[in-house]
């Protein structure tokens, strides 16, 4: 457990000196219960309908916009030349981000042996899914031609045309895919018990039937236990090089090419530590609103927004010194063209966005978060996680459009603005994850029932005498 | 599996992981081998005491990660250098720096699969029917609350009355008989 505990608080255990994250008297039925009930139910609570219509509704709107894409192309959008990455690349990178606090949240908190994770990682990882879900969309659609993207798979194709495997753009489709396939399967994995506890719970036939499929059969034999356990364990041990890849990857697509803003060595940390802090965000705007709507502050307690909060404002500022070297690399290189990305990119017609950017990521978190009264009081948290969210939208932003819209020749100079197109696209991601999110929450257990098991008293094996004692 | 006839074995409940920890400790201690214990969650300490210390899915694992490595290594080269060779910018075709990217991904790809797919083929997972669900109190206790240790037919100090009067010592909640 982290140090800098309150020492006299009632949830210390006297004997082991451990803080304990779960709130006092839950016994292992009582916490089964608690979460088996929100999905077990019969009863789709009426908030539930209303949030999922109106993901459901923006969701429409993605197909409706998608679907005029694919008649038109991408000419609906506003990418033109210079700026030929708008949005796509933008919300791309955005959603990537985000589904990155997931993977760290439940494979590298794993491996750090920090227990409190417990509660949120099962739905950290959910979010991670769908993000990327969100996410592999936008390079599919930015291709122009969709329906050709299986072109960028190594396969044998009868006009034998292979891929090109020096472009960062083609690292990116195996860092994807390959984080897709594994956050999926560790989710998977790690829902396997909690299935069969569901198959064990459930009343109607349909339910016990889904279940138990889900489930394959799992019975919690000591030995099963144990390969389940070293198979999560190196899950999370291939989880965590592989999500510091992914986004390192993708900082190498604006990293690798020549142009002021985007050649530079800081971008592979920077964009990693971006991911983190963004992740964390979304982290907190799914739940803070699911712990007081599904009742589950005991589980997902004060201590869990206090302890993101923490890893918020390290990761914040990792992020505020990319910032920072980015605008010293600019006058200590000496280049012009560095220099004068950056002065335009400060004070330029889009200069707004760069200090919408420094306010959210920077003045406003990074000031609040060292507050502990202010980490722990949840309306707040919940505004610094929107506030980070759009913070580090607007990096991204800065990123794309600050570097391209003004480079070497003035004579090609231009201008970028989003179409309504380019905005319903980004709306209907947001309903997407929304929606995706919702089905999980009613369907799926999003607190691992086994995990928590791990960590309430009844779990301590006490010596023989001690038992017989207390009996 | 082909159907079978009789008993499976005894399965004796217990309340707390302790207790299942020391039954199993002595059961092993006297000789018994074919039995296993159900937990509602990881008890390594179970698993150490029924004798099963190493598992197979590091092995497994680390076999996996080799071969996407090299097969996705050897798929650029090949890809690269005889099938499609471009001139990129006059790099040499061999430009194996940029080949590590997604030899890397796929590591860790096959890695991971090879870990959970292996980590379930060793299990005999999926198994969707088991002589243990057909124990009346195993379902509502296995995954939830309650600790079994069940002692199996096959083994050969398996007799019906010896083993569970054996079991009963142990002071379980109860002692059941499951059928095949």
């Amino acid at each position: 457990m982290a140090s800098g505990e309150v020492k006299d608080s009632p949830r210390r255990d006297p004997a082991t000196g451990e803080y304990s994250v779960i709130a006092p008297g839950q016994t292992f039925r009582s916490v089964t219960e608690k979460i088996t009930r929100i999905v077990l139910t019969p009863t789709t609570p009426l908030g539930w309908l209303a949030i999922f219509g109106v993901g459901g509704a923006l969701a429409t709107m993605l197909l409706v916009a998608l679907t005029w894409l694919f008649l038109e192309g991408t000419g609906i959008w506003g990418i033109t030349q210079p700026v030929a990455w708008g949005f796509a690349i933008i919300n791309f990178v955005w959603w990537i981000g985000i589904g990155h606090a997931g993977t760290l949240i439940s494979a590298i908190l794993l491996l750090f042996k920090q227990s409190w994770r417990n509660s949120i990682n099962r739905f950290a990882e959910a979010m991670t899914i769908f993000a990327v879900v969100c996410a592999g969309m936008f390079p599919l659609i930015h291709v122009g031609r969709p329906w050709l993207a299986y072109w960028m798979l190594p396969l044998p194709l009868t006009m034998t045309v292979w891929p090109q495997f020096r472009s960062p753009l083609m690292w990116d489709v195996f860092a994807v895919s390959t984080y897709a396939t594994i956050s999926i399967v560790f989710w998977y994995i790690g829902m396997v018990p909690d299935f069969g506890t569901m198959r064990d719970r459930a009343e109607s036939k349909f339910a016990k039937y889904a279940y138990g499929l889900c489930s394959l059969g799992w019975r919690g034999s000591v030995r099963h236990w144990a390969r389940y356990e070293t198979a999560s364990l190196l899950l999370a041990g291939l989880a965590t090089p592989l999500v510091l890849s992914v986004h390192t990857v993708i900082s190498f697509d604006f990293a690798v090419a020549v142009l002021p803003g985007w050649h530079t060595t800081i971008f592979p940390p920077y964009f990693v530590a971006g991911a983190i802090y963004s992740g964390f965000a979304m982290v907190l705007t799914l739940a803070i609103p699911l712990r007081k709507f599904y009742h589950l502050e005991d589980l997902v307690t004060e201590r869990h927004i206090d302890n993101m909060g923490k890893v918020m404002l390290a990761t914040g500022f990792i992020v505020a010194y990319g910032y920072a070297m980015e605008v010293f690399m600019a006058w200590y290189s000496g280049s012009h063209w560095e220099a004068f990305m950056m002065w335009n990119r400060m004070f330029g017609p889009m200069g707004w966005s760069y200090w919408v950017l420094v306010t959210c990521n920077l003045a406003i978190p990074l000031t609040t978060l060292w507050s502990r009264k202010l980490r722990t009081s949840i309306p707040f948290m919940f505004f610094i996680s929107i506030v980070v969210n759009t913070g580090m939208w607007f990096e991204r932003f800065v990123i794309v459009v600050t570097s391209l819209y003004r480079d070497f020749l003035p004579s090609a100079w231009g201008t970028y603005r989003a179409t309504r197109w380019d905005y319903m696209t980004y709306v209907g991601t947001l309903g997407l994850f929304t929606a995706l999110f919702l089905l999980f929450v009613r369907f799926l257990p999003m607190i691992p029932m086994s995990e928590i098991r791990t960590m309430l008293p009844g779990a301590r094996i006490t010596p023989k005498k001690a038992e017989e004692a207390s009996d | 599996m082909a159907a079978r006839e009789g008993i499976y074995g005894l399965l004796a409940e217990f309340d707390t992981p302790g207790e299942l920890i020391r039954a199993a400790q002595q059961a092993r201690k006297d000789g018994w081998r074919r039995m296993d214990c159900y937990t509602p969650y990881p008890v390594e300490e179970a698993a150490e005491a029924i004798g099963f210390h190493r598992n197979k899915v590091p092995l497994i694992t680390l076999v996996g990660g080799l071969m996407g490595l090299t097969a996705m290594f050897l798929l650029q080269v090949w890809i690269s250098v005889l099938a499609y060779p471009l001139n990129i910018g006059g790099r040499p075709l061999f430009s194996w720096p940029a080949f590590i990217v997604p030899a890397y991904e796929w590591t860790i790809l096959f890695a991971g699969l090879s870990a959970a797919f292996g980590m379930l083929a060793l299990n005999g997972l999926p198994a969707l029917y088991h002589p243990l669900f057909n124990a009346p109190n195993f379902r509502d206790g296995a995954t939830t609350d309650k600790f079994f240790l069940c002692l199996e037919a096959l083994d050969p100090k398996f007799d019906l009355v010896e083993a569970k009067k054996y079991l009963e010592s142990f002071q379980p909640v109860s002692v059941v008989e499951v059928e095949y």
